[in-house]
């Protein structure tokens, strides 16, 4: 029952792009196109998956025991860097399919502040483990979710006529604004 | 000062302003403003490390190989954001906890990364340096400017000093999240308009 | 070894044996302003939540559960001339919009609440915040869990929520009834013995 609601929770109540403000940059860069939106969206759940356990048992095997929380920060962003690129070599060895789907986006994933983010929060909420995967599943589903949804609506806008002053940037940030008041009608379903 | 020192200076505050032209760094710009404080706040901690993190690149850049030159800068801002992090838990701890989760996050911070790539890696320590105080200030800026907008018209207040009667009801929308994706598109199309794009 | 790969893996071992050194020397520097900002912190929320005392509340400070003994909760008694005069209770709940929220509340010697004050939360600013501003604290300030209801209107309390922000005002007042069902727990324990 927890782990159902730490799940709904995080993809819709907590959605980690629209309320959360994590990974925002993917989110405006990477959503032109459904397929492109999907393959981030699940590159980021791959890795995010990934490194929350490798974080969370780097953090209470080797960083908690020893007294050095301070190092938290540097020791997990090296991690999610190292691991990036690892399953980026494993990937083009093992399997080139999936390599080719999600390749382009992996480096892209090193400086995605949602996967420290998420790395981090997992920690500061005290989680175990196998809530701390479910709270990563949930935010990287949520992530997934947000993305899609916002790269169907800007498909549509391509062909719309908008108000010169509104083109490009603004227009997007005040869909995104729509999308995360949408969002927020989810908020009752928490508690 | 020389031209291009003055240039390197300028450039961030507004020509190159990197929220509000270049559109980098939307996380903690979008995450953070809800009051002009916490603007202001996250502005100078990130101006911080960007000054620290360009200075040290500068430094170190004739020694660093080219294929460890990432991992390097990635470890160098890092540890910066770790010295800010102390820094602040001691000394400003309020500051501290109302930017929560954003502070560790200045290591992933585009601009930062993009400066130092871009930048000192490239050029002398004093250069590094004012490009990092002028993209510092133009940070600044950007979190305060959209930080007032949302706290005037959310909370009917500026740096906390109310102006509204107890009983009025403020657009709590811009205090929500879609109020900062509002509020950053309504700037944005107005910076653009100014810059003539479009 | 390769020739190629020497100079960048000593390079970047000589980085971060380096910037490893820095962040040992502030950490050093700063552990023990952090320790006391974080005890000042304390200090100041059991100073505001119980009014007058002379006792040093660190050193009296107990454990106590909930009757379901799944919580476990810190009291500070604090005294005047060694009469008890109030305890503040840190509490907390996971309930909150944003997650976990911890709040210190005084209870009086007759188990009403003197006030509260809100420690840590991730409530949204300029609304669930306003649950550590006085309309929604005043409320607060005097009541007796026992003879009022410590619930929002909406559940059919007593208590007046925060605009728009039912969600944190409930998780504001179940942290205040965890933390007074936790102190009745512990004194009924205490009379008994």
């Amino acid at each position: 029952m927890t782990y159902l609601m730490i799940f709904i929770t995080g993809i819709f109540v907590n959605n980690i792009i629209l309320s959360q403000f994590l990974g925002i940059c993917p989110f405006l860069g990477v959503s032109k196109k459904i397929s492109t939106a999907f393959g981030m969206g699940m590159a980021v759940t791959f890795v995010m998956t990934l490194a929350t356990i490798v974080t969370y048992l780097l953090y209470y095997t080797f960083l908690r025991p020893y007294g050095l929380e301070f190092m938290t920060t540097v020791a997990f962003i090296l991690v999610i860097a190292s691991l990036v690129q690892m399953v980026e070599i494993i990937l083009k060895k093992s399997s080139p399919a999936l390599y080719r789907a999600l390749g382009i986006f992996l480096p892209l994933i090193t400086t995605n502040c949602a996967v420290l983010g998420i790395a981090i929060l997992t920690i500061q909420k005290n989680f175990t483990l196998i809530a701390g995967i479910c709270y990563c599943l949930a935010a990287a589903l949520g992530f997934t979710l947000a993305i899609v949804v916002f790269a169907g609506i800007r498909e549509r806008l391509e062909r719309t006529n908008i108000p010169p002053l509104m083109r490009g940037t603004p227009i997007v940030l005040i869909t995104a604004a729509l999308l995360s008041m949408a969002f927020m009608g989810f908020a009752g379903i928490s508690y | 000062m020389s031209n291009t020192a003055m240039n390197n200076l300028t450039r961030g505050i507004v020509r190159e302003n990197p929220v509000l032209v270049m559109l980098l760094g939307m996380c903690p710009t979008l995450g953070v403003t809800t009051s002009a404080i916490n603007g202001l706040g996250m502005g100078l901690a990130t101006m911080f490390v960007l000054m620290m993190s360009n200075m040290a690149i500068s430094c170190v850049k004739k020694v660093i190989p080219d294929i460890v030159r990432i991992p390097s800068f990635i470890v160098i801002i890092a540890s910066f954001v770790t010295v800010l992090e102390m820094l602040m838990q001691a000394y400003t701890p309020d500051l501290y906890a109302a930017l929560g989760i954003y502070i560790p996050l200045i290591v992933v911070n585009c601009i930062i990364l993009g400066r130092a790539e871009a930048f000192a890696s490239k050029n002398t320590i004093f250069q590094s340096l004012l490009d990092a105080i002028g993209m510092g200030i133009g940070f600044t800026l950007a979190l305060v400017l959209l930080g007032s907008i949302r706290e005037v018209l959310g909370n009917g207040s500026i740096f906390g000093y109310s102006f509204v009667s107890e009983n009025a009801t403020p657009l709590l929308l811009f205090i929500m999240p879609p109020g900062a994706f509002l509020a950053l598109g309504g700037i944005i199309a107005v910076v653009n308009k100014l810059r003539g794009v479009n | 070894m390769n020739k190629d790969l020497f100079k960048p893996v000593i390079t970047l071992t000589c980085i971060a044996v380096i910037m490893a050194l820095v962040l040992g020397f502030v950490h050093r520097l700063t552990d023990e302003p952090i320790a006391l900002a974080k005890n000042q912190q304390e200090l100041d929320a059991i100073k505001l939540v119980t009014g007058e005392f002379d006792n040093d509340p660190f050193a009296e400070k107990m454990t106590i559960t909930t009757p379901n003994k799944k919580q476990k909760f810190i009291m500070y008694p604090a005294r005047i001339d060694g009469r008890l005069n109030a305890v503040a209770v840190k509490s907390y709940t996971n309930t909150g919009f944003g997650g976990r929220i911890d709040v210190m509340t005084g209870f009086n010697v007759d188990g009403s609440i003197n006030t509260f004050k809100i420690i840590s939360s991730h409530e949204t600013p300029g609304l669930g915040s306003k649950t550590d501003e006085p309309r929604f604290k005043g409320q607060l300030e005097g009541f007796h869990p026992n003879k009022q209801i410590l619930k929002v209107k909406q559940d059919g309390g007593d208590v007046d929520a925060v605009t728009a922000a039912t969600i944190s005002s409930r998780a504001v007042l179940r942290a205040i009834e965890r933390a007074y069902s936790a102190l009745q727990n512990f004194n009924t324990r205490d009379n008994n013995e």
